[in-house]
């Protein structure tokens, strides 16, 4: 009883002792709310290593501007609730958080409506509210490079190119065969939309979470013979996917990912049946200047995130990289308009988010030519790109299969983009503005 | 020492029917509740507010409700987020579709909803018990779920199905910031505990015990089997019901229905296990060792400056050891800890 007293009287000192440390200003703090255990353990792990990675490397090249960035993980295990936790844990630490990024939809989906009280800007990169693409209703929060919307789009551009022309796409049947929760059902609108608009039939079949169980998904799909099966999955709900439909017959070249069914740890455990699988990405698989320079100045010094090093360059590691590219862009964008060699505030760093522009040149410089789509932000559009590749898995290795960058149809996703928002605007009682 | 009671003579019925018949319990209540009401909010910092404690009440206020049907009632269930799904998504429906209607009646309402619910599922009790009763309540978690999945006009037509709680106002005042909206939800989980300790002291509670210890003789001696096993099931889901509208309103704010899983419904029999089966402080108790622990050892690995992939680890490692550990110690739980405590307090200074 008296230990257990004094635990308790330690850690309530602990909880309140580091509540009030608040160091003094000298670096950009980003709140890293990350999961490196649990079923997606997967992705976490890769994706911040990868954020990490790249912040070091910016930190041993001197800071942006002289500036340090610097962060603070914490454990969410992809649980709203922790995650919320962590979030108002962390956005008070070291003069406050200037950014937060939690790479999971329900957390996101949790600190929604505190992120413009609290001024600290949320990337939702590639996942989240689609209709957050619109900066008026949602000045603080940035689905970069591109959402589920414009990539459900570019799904069906992509379907129907691959039968000559969109137009082809008539009376063709589609599968979309989706992870039952908000994740899963939010490309709906669009894939409905584009099903009336080009007359192909638009079969949704449901896989309740976490998916380790889909046989009578893959005999409906065998009875209803579709030409295109799209994957919308996450965890281990791809790799028996591919697994279950190798056993039933299914070729895999007709199975079309979405991006978080589409890395290395969905198709390895799946083996030989994931030859020929196809998915979307965001970025071109290959080897970039910037990951060497990972490898060398940050792994060479044993200072690398990553316990396997085999993993830099992954699906999940380069998407890191990349989304660790665009924060520095954005603080970099808001040093130059609000004085350079100092840390800016996350107001300030909303207004850099907001004007990104990543073009080519500046790829190159950054070594990362070609690596995502060029980004170019404003308030009516805080995705600033919505170009997505297609990747095939060869066995070994992820390739890009599509030269260009993909767009789907803009104006559709837009039109919806402006309807869904709207209305969370009404229900909210939000004006929507651009914000200075 | 302190704790003992001697000089403490109970004259009148009254005095003898009170819910706390020692003085020093009285006073450590009435201090704990003024300490909670007065000065938290005060003196705690938003982040302490609004991410340890609302959880918190409103975890122990969940766990209450199953302790009412697990612990006092004796019937197993796994069905606990799926009937704080229902008091969250009846409650979000509520204010959405009557104009304004005060929140605490939306959320009555949807407590209500709840306890239709937990009635409706709690049928299969009159024929099955212990383990074959909690595989049943696990299909209102699969059902509940699945309803909200499935019909749209549940989640007021969104698309993502997720649902964003509405501002929460009582006669024209908002609770909106971390004290505000801290106050209220302690002011309905006192309420609440209270309420339950009361009933758990009338017939109804005893006619629930009655019914955990022995159902066939609780029937021999006149009690009404199915009324009995019903309202336990209607009180507890009432309650969770009530739980999850405060999860949806005061804490997330934003909610899709996967957030209710069954993980969730773990949680929080692991909750009473860990905290007390059969007792109301063990509710509180083991909601703050589920709640409160990860939390804690998160911020100590932080503390000591450990790699994050090392970190978070170690800390479900330590949280399993210290279940393990705990419920080794004392498989009764935090509440008999706390029991026994006392009891050596009151026999100081000669223990035996």
């Amino acid at each position: 009883m008296k230990k257990a007293l004094k635990t308790l009287a330690l850690s309530v000192a602990l909880i309140g002792s580091f509540a009030s440390a608040q160091a003094q200003v000298t670096e950009q703090f980003v709140a890293l709310p990350s999961y490196r255990v649990g079923p997606y353990a997967a992705g976490g792990s890769g994706f911040y290593g990868g954020i990490i990675d790249y912040f070091n490397l910016v930190n041993a090249n001197g800071g942006i501007n002289g500036v340090k960035v610097s962060w603070e993980e914490c454990e969410t295990e992809y649980n709203p609730s922790r995650g919320v936790e962590c979030y108002e844990r962390l956005k008070t630490k070291n003069g406050g958080a200037t950014m937060v990024e939690p790479l999971s939809t329900g957390i996101a989906y949790g600190i929604l409506d505190r992120i413009p009280q609290d001024k600290v800007p949320m990337t939702t990169l590639g996942y989240g509210r689609s209709d957050a693409a619109n900066g008026k209703v949602f000045p603080y929060v940035f689905p970069l490079i591109s959402d589920y919307w414009s990539q459900a789009a570019a799904m069906i551009k992509y379907l129907g190119d691959k039968d000559g022309g969109v137009a082809k796409l008539k009376g063709k049947k589609i599968v979309h065969l989706y992870h039952d929760s908000a994740f899963g059902k939010e490309p709906l609108p669009v894939l409905e939309a584009l099903a009336a608009q080009h007359g192909f039939e638009l079969i949704k079949i449901p896989v309740a979470p976490p998916g380790s169980e889909q046989q009578s998904q893959w005999l409906q799909i065998r009875q209803a013979k579709p030409d295109h099966v799209i994957l919308w999955g996450w965890g281990v709900m791809n790799s028996v996917a591919i697994k279950t439909a190798q056993r039933n017959g299914f070729p895999r070249e007709k199975i079309l990912g979405v991006w978080w069914a589409g890395s290395e740890e969905d198709t390895v455990p799946s083996g030989d049946a994931a030859k020929g699988y196809t998915a979307m990405s965001f970025n071109t698989p290959g080897n970039y200047p910037v990951l060497d320079e990972i490898r060398k100045k940050i792994y060479t010094g044993g200072k690398g995130n990553l316990a396997d090093q085999s993993r830099i360059g992954s699906v999940y590691h380069m998407r890191g990289v990349t989304a660790g590219i665009l924060f520095v862009e954005a603080m970099r964008t808001a040093q130059e308009k609000f004085g350079k060699g100092k840390p800016v505030t996350g107001e300030q760093l909303r207004w850099g988010l907001e004007n990104l522009n990543i073009d080519e040149t500046r790829q190159k410089a950054i070594g990362a030519l070609n690596m995502f789509p060029p980004v170019k932000t404003s308030c009516d559009d805080h995705e600033g790109s919505g170009a997505v590749k297609v990747q095939q898995w060869d066995g070994k290795k992820w390739n890009a299969i599509t030269p260009n960058w993909i767009v789907g149809d803009k104006a559709l996703v837009r039109k919806l983009v402006e309807e869904s928002s709207n209305k969370y605007a009404a229900e909210k009682k939000i004006t929507p503005a651009c914000m200075k | 020492m302190f704790y003992r009671e001697a000089g403490q003579f109970k004259t009148s019925y009254e005095a003898d029917g009170q819910i706390l018949p020692i003085r020093q319990d009285r006073i450590a209540l009435f201090v704990t509740l003024a300490v909670a009401l007065l000065a938290l909010p005060l003196v705690s910092s938003p982040y302490m507010l609004s991410a340890i404690l609302i959880p918190f009440l409103i975890f122990a206020l969940a766990a209450l409700g199953l302790n009412i049907l697990t612990g006092y009632a004796g019937q197993l269930s796994l069905g606990t987020a799926a009937f704080m799904a229902v008091g969250a998504f009846a409650s979000y429906n509520f204010v959405a579709r009557i104009p304004g209607i005060p929140v605490l009646l939306a959320f009555v309402l949807g407590g209500l909803c709840a306890a239709m619910v937990g009635i409706a599922f709690g049928l299969p009790s009159l024929r099955i018990r212990g383990f074959y009763l909690a595989a049943s309540t696990l299909a209102t978690q699969f059902f509940v779920v699945w309803c909200l999945t499935k019909i749209p006009w549940l989640t007021g037509h969104s698309s993502s199905g997720v649902i964003t709680a509405q501002k929460m106002e009582i006669l024209g005042y908002a609770f909106d910031t971390p004290e505000r909206k801290y106050v209220l939800v302690l002011g309905v989980v006192a309420f609440m505990a209270l309420l339950a300790k009361n009933m758990l002291r009338s017939n109804v509670g005893r006619s629930w015990m009655a019914v955990r210890d022995m159902d066939v003789a609780a029937e021999v001696i006149g009690f009404r089997l199915m009324r009995t096993k019903l309202l336990a099931f209607a009180v507890s889901s009432f309650y969770c019901g009530v739980a999850g509208a405060l999860y949806a309103f005061a804490y997330l704010g934003t909610v899709e229905p996967e957030a209710y899983n069954l993980d969730l419904s773990f949680r929080i029999l692991f909750m009473i296990i860990i905290g007390g089966v059969g007792s109301i402080l063990g509710s509180f108790l083991g909601a703050a060792f589920i709640v409160l622990l990860p939390v804690f050892l998160n911020i100590l690995a932080h503390g000591l400056a450990l790699p994050t992939s090392v970190a978070s680890n170690l800390e479900l490692m330590t949280f399993g050891a210290l279940i393990i550990f705990f419920l080794i110690v004392e498989p009764h739980g935090l509440a008999r800890l706390w029991q026994i405590g006392k009891e050596k307090l009151r026999l100081w200074p000669f223990p035996h």
